[in-house]
């Protein structure tokens, strides 16, 4: 295999396998930024790839070419009405973020395969009839051999590096995103500067709930084009290590986001390249778990957490 | 999970947690078309209406036990272990091959494949444990991040170590087999085996060890108030990774019940088995304590072995159960909300 067909292949599946991990592991940075740790990215995403799945062959027939676009909208609206779950428990009902992100994994999975069950008869759906498909980025692809390594690719992977820049815009240069950060660092400071500390969290929840829905829709359009019990796994968590690998910023989280795409793809387009096929396939499935590990620990420089997050903020109290 | 409550909240709120669940339940089996009073029928016969599904029902909930108890034991010391799952998964491939790897007597082979199991899950639990005693890093994140290594780990184990590349091991021997003849003569060869009566000692363990000796009040004071135990001249280290090191044994346990019991070999996992993360719902709902946990996990036990059993009877797809225990588990963590309007009944009523 010559060098540039390999990192063809390379760059193809790592941008393919990335994107849903941008979107999602965005949506974690825009939560815990607000102060509210969210486990539950899993579920969203869970969540996304269902409704993006049942769309998609509910209306193929009459919205044609459209509807892989539509069916990303709806799994971005239904992701964001299931986040109000979290955030109703976890920053009204001041329950622990943990647990209340646990349940949402559950429910999601459990909600997703009832109805599959109940409107399929069967545990999986069938493919969807309308994925989004491979294409060429008009301009850039004409580039002498860059061109057909890097512009070849799913017009998802390039939206989701635009959303991880418009994310860090958003968050380190509005006033919107100071407030957020506020309110994740010190809301008793916020509060007394006349941010409303809840109505900011809830945003930033809901944003993770569109994002999280978001990444597991386009999971679902891209590369498993089935939704079943098994169609999310663990993809929600490797999003969470890559907010916390990318130190809670947006562009960070993008780049650990991309390293553990190329990764999971290493797992398995890996046995084809000479130098990783004596490499036992578990290590490179459980790298970037290990890498979160090892960043946590300070090895890979430290990460330091939002302030004040996993802590719901009581008006009054100090 | 309930400290600041009194202690009649402390039982009414679980019970509301559980009822509101099951409300839920049927409120969803209404709403796609299904008779909710049929399908919780189905669900009580499935798990408790004929001997054979008693005898499952105890099986299911022998992990249970151990899962709830090993969430609960760190929940008390101020740790939250969401990696039960992968502990239980390596003392799950522990246990089977130390059952595999030796040719022994009975009384000798049984106790040591059972105590590789405690032995590899407080192992993985060192990990997280060492890591927030030495470096303060957030054991929930480690403990999640585990259970995928914990994953991978035992499939290769399985696949390439354990086995000769087959996707299951082979059974353990007899020597290290918990299976019980005479609860399948008693239960018509359902799967029940002896580990119930090891989890239920698990229990009694849990309670002497953190209600009645020195170590567990260290422990439980080390969960209150880290900088008091540290004045009070307890080493808060030492304790934290103490506390990892028995909730994972009791993780590893409920694996070693998996692999020496209920399914007698290992097998590839394509995802987890659930059951450590239905342990923070057990340990959650039995307010952590020892008593509590049974009880939780015998009600988890009843609708998880129920719910396999309900397509066939009423035609409700097995997940109605997950969406139940997220709703249950929503409810107990918002506590806070429930003793809120509690308060404003009884206000109310006068």
């Amino acid at each position: 295999m010559s060098f540039l067909t390999a990192l063809d292949i390379l760059v193809q599946s790592m941008l393919l396998a990335s994107a849903p991990l941008i979107f999602t592991a965005l949506g974690g940075v825009f939560s815990e930024r607000s102060g509210v740790v969210n486990i539950g990215l899993e579920g969203l995403m869970v969540i996304g790839a269902f409704s993006a799945v049942v769309f998609n062959i509910t209306f193929a027939g009459s919205l044609g070419d459209a509807t892989p676009w539509i069916s990303l909208l709806v799994a971005m609206a239904v992701g964001g009405v299931f986040s109000l779950i979290h955030a109703v428990a976890s920053i009204s009902f001041r329950a622990d973020h943990v647990v209340s992100g646990v349940a949402i994994n559950f429910l999601a999975l459990g909600l997703g395969v009832y109805l599959v069950k109940d409107w399929y008869g069967a545990g999986q759906t069938p493919q969807i009839p309308e994925p989004i498909r491979y294409t060429n980025i008009p301009l850039l692809y004409d580039i002498p051999v860059i061109g057909p390594i890097f512009f070849d690719n799913y017009i998802t992977s390039y939206v989701a590096i635009f959303v991880a820049i418009i994310a860090w815009y958003i968050i380190f240069k509005t006033p919107f995103g100071l407030r957020l950060r506020s309110v994740g660092e010190h809301p008793l400071a916020a509060d007394t500067m006349g941010i409303n500390v809840y109505k900011m969290r809830y945003t930033a929840v809901v944003i993770s709930g569109v994002l999280g829905g978001l990444g597991g829709g386009v999971y679902a359009l891209t590369i498993s084009q089935i939704f079943s019990a098994g169609t999310i796994t663990g993809q929600g968590f490797i999003a969470l290590a890559a907010v916390i690998f990318g130190k809670w910023h947006p562009l960070g989280a993008m780049g650990a986001a991309m390293f553990f795409g190329l990764a999971q793809s290493l797992a398995i387009i890996g046995s084809s390249f000479p130098l990783l096929a004596d490499v036992p396939n578990w290590v490179l499935l459980a790298a970037p778990y290990a890498l979160t590990i090892l960043a946590l620990a300070g090895f890979i420089g430290r990460a330091d957490a939002p302030k004040a997050i996993g802590t719901p903020y009581i008006k009054g109290k100090r | 999970m309930f400290e600041g409550f009194s202690r009649f909240q402390k039982i009414l709120i679980p019970l509301i947690s559980v009822i509101l669940g099951l409300i839920v339940g049927a409120i969803i089996m209404l709403v796609s078309g299904f008779n909710p009073i049929q399908g919780y029928a189905a669900l009580l016969k499935g798990s408790l209406g004929e001997s054979f599904y008693i005898g499952e029902t105890v099986r299911q909930i022998t992990p249970y036990i151990f899962a709830g108890l090993a969430v609960a034991f760190a929940f008390r010391t101020g740790l939250f272990n969401i990696g039960v799952e992968g502990q239980l998964l390596v003392g799950w491939v522990a246990s089977v091959w130390v059952g595999l790897a030796f040719d022994l007597p009975k009384v000798i082979h049984l106790p040591m494949a059972i105590l590789a199991g405690a032995l590899a899950g407080a192992l993985w639990a060192f990990i997280p444990g060492i890591l927030k005693a030495r470096l303060r890093v957030h054991e929930v994140i480690v403990t999640i991040m585990m259970n995928y290594i914990a994953l991978h780990f035992c499939n290769y184990l399985i696949r390439y170590v354990i086995s000769d590349e087959q996707n299951t091991t082979d059974r353990v021997p007899e020597t290290a087999s918990l299976k019980s003849p005479f609860f399948e003569t008693l239960t018509e060869f359902s799967t029940m085996h002896y580990g119930i009566f090891l989890a239920l000692l698990g229990v009694i363990i849990y309670y002497i060890v953190l209600e009645r000796t020195t170590t567990g009040f260290e422990l439980r004071s080390v969960g209150f108030n880290q900088n008091a135990s540290e004045y009070a001249g307890m080493n808060v280290n030492r304790n934290i990774v103490l506390s990892m090191l028995i909730s994972g044994a009791f993780a590893g346990l409920g694996g070693a019940m998996e692999g020496l019991g209920t399914f007698g070999y290992g097998f590839i996992h394509g995802a987890f088995s659930g059951v450590g993360f239905d342990g923070i719902a057990v340990a959650l709902l039995g307010g952590n304590v020892a008593l509590g946990i049974v009880f939780a996990a015998a009600l988890f036990g009843i609708l998880k072995q129920g719910a396999l059993i309900m397509p066939l009877e009423s035609g409700v797809p097995t997940e109605l159960v997950e969406i139940v225990i997220a709703i249950i588990i929503f409810f107990v963590a918002s506590s806070y909300i429930i003793a809120y309007l509690l308060q404003r009944l009884k206000k109310g009523a006068k």
